[in-house]
């Protein structure tokens, strides 16, 4: 998968935030609505989109979008 | 000495009984003075329940019960039953819009399906003796609450809660009582499973929640479980009994 199409994505979670608000470099849990079910929306996505399990603990290691991509990758 | 929670004589059925909740019932029932039949699908946290069990007498048997040839074998296998724990089931965590045919199958198939499937057989095939018990391990999730993500396994619950209502009705001819037991948050691996999910302080902050300050055990439950067993509920069926240090009251 690019990396954009994984930002679309990632920005397809979200209901409340615009999708201009995405880039790979954004620090995805600063955003207002960042919160559990987001974070359970993401978890999904990866799994259905990429077949690949993250976790939790995962997501908490990341910064931006890209970092968690790039961890997606290797798994 | 008197004691009308006594499990002395009785044969008990228990499923999931290799770990967690289950196995804390396997082993406190088997304190009460129960013959337990425990089964279970990883053959060998089966057989660490089983040497964990008091006194002897007691059986094992590997099972997957999503599996009907598994499930004809349990029953086939199994003495006279004085009672049954339907406690298998699993955890899960989805959102609505991810929900699939194949995710919501396995939970209905092992936390609704299968035990409603046992309880069936174990009925048709008359191993339940008069004034027997039957418990349900259901949760609070269904029947009281829901939270974020959990809608499958509400589902998968509240179906439970219905059919210990009405099967307690078409069993009361045999005096076979059909009850539930709805805990909150316990402590054992499926927690864990699900701590890949949350962090230690999100445990931490749900832990607020509960008036009591401290997450169950699975001894909690047996607690209750063995009440339900035994002779001293003879009178109670169809009835959830809900066991979460206050939780549902905030």
């Amino acid at each position: 998968m690019e990396l954009n199409k994984f930002v679309t994505l990632f920005s397809e979670q979200f209901d409340n935030t615009s999708s201009d608000q995405f880039s790979p470099d954004t620090a995805f849990r600063a955003l207002d609505e960042w919160g559990s079910l987001t974070a359970l929306s993401i978890i999904a996505m990866v799994d259905e989109e990429m077949e690949v399990r993250i976790t939790g603990a995962d997501i908490r290691s990341c910064e931006t979008i890209e970092d968690l991509f790039k961890l997606a990758q290797t798994k | 000495m008197y004691n009308p929670f006594s499990l002395h004589g009785k044969t008990i059925l228990i499923t999931g009984a290799s770990s967690g909740i289950g196995r804390g019932i396997a082993i406190e029932c088997s304190k009460m003075g129960a013959k337990v039949v425990i089964t279970g699908r990883d053959i060998n946290r089966l057989n660490e329940t089983y040497l964990a069990l008091n006194g002897i007498d007691h059986l094992q048997i590997v099972a997957d019960l999503s599996k009907d040839e598994d499930l004809n074998s349990i029953v086939e296998q199994c003495p006279q039953l004085d009672g049954c724990v339907n406690n298998a089931g699993i955890p899960k965590l989805i959102t609505v819009k991810f929900i699939k045919r194949e995710s919501l199958s396995e939970i209905i198939g092992i936390n609704t399906i299968a035990p409603i499937l046992l309880t069936s057989s174990l009925v048709k095939k008359k191993k339940l003796n008069k004034s027997s018990s039957i418990v349900f391990i259901s949760s609070i999730s269904g029947i009281c609450i829901s939270t974020l993500g959990e809608s499958t396994y509400s589902a998968s619950k509240g179906a439970i809660n219905g059919f210990v209502k009405g099967a307690a009705i078409d069993l009361a001819s045999q005096k076979i009582r059909v009850n539930s037991i709805n805990p909150g948050l316990i402590k054992t691996n499926i927690l864990e499973l699900s701590g890949e999910m949350f962090s230690a302080e999100q445990i931490q902050d749900k832990l607020e929640l509960y008036p009591l300050k401290r997450m169950g055990q699975p001894e909690d439950v047996a607690f209750g479980v063995i009440y339900l067993l035994s002779d001293a509920s003879s009178w109670v069926t169809g009835t959830n009994i809900v066991i979460d240090g206050g939780f549902t009251l905030l």
